[in-house]
């Protein structure tokens, strides 16, 4: 079979125009952290640093924390319906800058644009449509009557200051699902972007500016986890809004237990993706596909276990391999790009870690025969066969391009083994059979469950898991409650 | 009057659908508000703690799996069965809270309709607070609510039966079982409750009474892996938070205990300690397109 090789096809970088330094963003205003701290944020592609960055300490969690709380009074009086078009606002601007901040983000993140471009940007601008407009309907909301505790009564009230801290996974993303929630209920936010993803939160920072969203309302402390534990740890926080590890989830549950700071923790997952024998197999093999190499395999959500029905396991496999040839990895800029780079030298190091561990336990290695640039962090598309439930790589979040495969026989065993792990975040189902696709996703402990689809996220799908994948939904009706007094 | 000499009841536990004694063979005494003996109540150890979240995972399937006609009829018929052993029930309350018959009477009614007013709610909630969901994409999007698992129950200290029932029953309500810890000072209308719950359809392991030390007892509750929830309402502020740091070890679902002046059980109870203990589920499927090329008719 001929092969025609693809040209490059790079997007341009000039649309996006990267200071070369930041500083935190509190009360409206860009400022030197206390101790005049920075740091370096790099393109994980290149290596290249793109910008120094200044890094919060405790002493700008307070002064944020201060801001935030300053601003709480004027911005939960406001009348929803002017909340709402202040959210309408940025949304607008989000769209309207879209394409910068998608090469943007592909530049800090090194995930390919083609994510960026056609999922990232448009949810995040989604994300604060579809909450700008719940601003002015609280009270229909149905989380109005709580009596008992003399309460909210009649009118669900907003929390105060929310504290968030968010993950390099999709760094405007989960902007747009901490920040557009709490600011149409009424709350104000101070928010931590990861280390190694500062800069689309700053961008943002500056499409405040062009809002006109009040001082304070949002502040943005890029650094590190101990300006997270401060921020955390801080008596002027009411809200505590974490996605991350569980090992980081769970600190912050100790660390926030006997205060009255309502919490929501969105965490790991070991999503079992279950392919029936009488599955469309070129669509479950796509499906397979976006599970695990979307965004690297860095998602909480991924389908990292791959559960195939023993009957179809060689037919099934066969496709996958092939398909999986097919993957495009490379420049992260490039449009025609499938696989981008890891975000860092450090998960990097985790990703090979854990492989090498699969390896060594017994389970069998396979990529596609896949050339790495020389800088930059990469790690070749990687599926385990000969995996057990005992292993490693079937327990534990590898949070990379890592596919585990186990078999199953009867639906039963497959449900048996898809709930067996301490996460419950994301499950897949690949069936033709209708009543096998409701069954199987009733007895499926996990937040979200995609049957003949994977990956799929909307602003009104509520969103969350079961078990220690956290708890709380972002999204959706259900996404307003962890900001409101109720 | 007679002068006959009245048969005492043993106040037993209530685990796995049986009522067996502490498996530590130890009781301590209970007496009524002004001092005098009642009974000497099973004082649980974390072991019969642990055979009661045995028993309560168990049972969870059941219940989780049954309908919710059918919870709801069961949860109807605890009332029922409270009605007819309503004299019981005043005696004991009275008994325990230090109050006149009547106001026991009001107190002890007051419970048998909350356990009507859940039994109602078993196939209304996830209406209430599921559905679809309008997603931008040809994809069907429903969003349920499903019971979270074994929770584990401090009931109230004070409102020793309507504080109890106002725990329990939103609990199982949704399909969740439940491991209870009675009030310390007055257990024997949670252990009587046992008894109804016993005669009313409940599966064995839905609801599972323990009597003791609250914080003996509640300290490997929080701290057991099999456990998905626990309810702190009446917890004190230091144990509440003790309780607090253990149940992040697994990352359970935390209520936590309300203002000081406690929680007022005689109040419209409102969803939210049947949302408290609910997982969402959203379940995608695609909805293909059907017609898309404009010609329906």
């Amino acid at each position: 079979m001929t092969k025609f090789e693809y040209a490059p096809a790079p997007e341009s970088r000039s649309v996006v125009d990267i200071a070369p330094s930041y500083g935190l963003f509190i009360d409206g205003e860009f400022t030197e952290a206390a101790d005049g701290k920075v740091f370096k944020t790099v393109s994980p592609a290149s290596e290249e640093v793109l910008s120094e960055v200044a890094q919060a300490g405790a002493e700008d969690v307070d002064r944020a924390v201060q801001a935030a709380r300053k601003a709480f009074e004027k911005w939960s009086a406001l009348p929803g319906a002017e909340r709402a078009k202040y959210l309408f606002r940025i949304a607008r601007i989000i769209q309207e800058r879209s394409r910068e901040l998608a090469v943007l983000e592909t530049l800090d993140n090194g995930k390919p644009i083609k994510e960026t471009r056609d999922a990232d940007l448009p949810l995040v601008a989604a994300h604060f449509f579809y909450y700008a407009g719940w601003a002015d309907k609280l009270d229909h909301a149905g989380f109005g009557r709580r009596t008992t505790e003399g309460h909210s009564g009649a009118n669900p009230r907003p929390l105060g200051v929310a504290g968030q801290v968010i993950p390099w996974n999709f760094p405007l993303l989960m902007l747009a699902w901490k920040i557009a929630p709490a600011l149409a209920t009424g709350n104000t936010v101070v928010l931590k972007p990861a280390e190694t993803t500062p800069l689309s939160a700053l961008f943002f920072a500056d499409i405040c500016r062009q809002a006109g969203l009040p001082k304070g309302v949002v502040n943005i402390l890029p650094g590190y986890g101990d300006a997270g534990a401060a921020l955390v740890e801080h008596g002027g926080v009411n809200k505590v809004a974490f996605t991350g590890s569980t090992a980081v989830g769970k600190a912050i549950a100790r660390q926030v237990a006997g205060t009255r700071k309502k919490l929501t923790l969105e965490l790991g997952g070991k999503g079992a993706n279950i392919v029936f024998d009488d599955a469309p197999i070129d669509q479950a093999v796509e499906g397979i596909v976006t599970g695990i190499f979307f965004n690297q395999g860095q998602v909480c959500c991924a389908g990292s276990r791959l559960l195939v029905q023993e009957s179809i396991q060689d037919e099934l496999l066969d496709a996958l391999k092939r398909r999986l040839s097919t993957l495009r990895l490379g420049d992260p800029l490039d449009k025609n790009t499938d696989i981008g780079a890891i975000n860092s030298a450090e998960q990097l190091a985790r990703i090979k870690a854990l492989a090498e561990t699969g390896e060594a336990e017994g389970a069998e290695r396979w990529s596609p025969a896949c050339e790495l640039p020389s800088s930059g962090y990469w790690f070749a598309p990687t599926l385990f066969t000969n995996v057990t439930q005992a292993h490693t790589i079937a327990r534990d979040e590898i949070f990379g391009p890592v596919l585990s495969v186990l078999t199953f026989r009867t639906p039963d065993e497959a449900v048996a083994k898809a709930n067996n792990s301490q996460y419950g975040l994301s499950a897949g189902i690949w069936t033709e059979k209708g009543s096998r696709i409701l069954a199987v996703a009733n007895k499926l402990r996990a937040g979200v469950v995609w049957a003949n689809t994977f990956n799929k996220f909307d602003p009104t799908s509520p969103f969350g898991g079961y078990k220690e994948s956290g708890f709380g939904r972002e999204g959706g009706r259900h996404g307003l409650e962890a900001y409101l007094d109720v | 009057m007679s002068d006959r000499l009245s048969v005492l009841k043993t106040y037993k536990l209530y685990v796995g659908g049986k009522f067996p004694r502490s498996e530590s063979g130890r009781v301590y005494e209970v007496t009524d508000s002004k001092g005098k003996w009642l009974a000497n109540a099973p004082l649980s150890s974390r072991k019969d703690a642990r055979d009661a979240v045995v028993a309560a995972r168990k049972a969870f399937g059941g219940w989780s799996g049954a309908t919710a006609y059918n919870r709801g009829q069961i949860l109807y018929r605890v009332a029922e069965m409270l009605e007819g052993r309503k004299d019981q029930f005043v005696r004991e309350v009275a008994d325990a809270e230090g109050l006149s018959r009547a106001k026991a009477a009001v107190v002890v009614e007051a419970a048998i309709d909350r356990w009507v007013w859940y039994a109602g709610w078993t196939d209304k909630i996830a209406q209430v607070v599921g559905g679809a969901n309008p997603v931008a994409g040809p994809f069907f999007n429903l969003s349920t609510p499903e019971p979270t698992g074994v929770v584990a129950i401090v009931a109230p200290r004070e409102s020793s039966f309507l504080g109890l029932v106002s725990v329990v029953a939103p609990v199982i309500a949704t399909g969740n079982t439940a491991v209870v810890i009675a009030s310390e000072k007055a257990p024997l209308p949670a252990l009587s409750l046992g008894e109804v719950l016993a005669t009313s359809d409940l599966p064995g392991g839905v609801v599972n009474v323990l009597s003791g030390k609250a914080a003996e007892i509640a300290a490997p509750l929080a701290a057991h892996q099999d456990v998905n929830a626990i309810d702190l309402t009446g917890a004190d502020q230091e144990l509440a938070r003790e309780l607090e740091i253990a149940a992040a070890d697994n990352l359970k679902r935390v209520l936590r205990p309300q203002a000081v002046d406690g929680e007022d059980f005689t109040a419209d109870p409102g969803t939210h300690r049947l949302t408290a203990f609910l997982e969402t589920k959203t379940v995608w499927h695609p909805t293909g397109s059907l017609g898309a090329s404009g010609s329906a008719y």
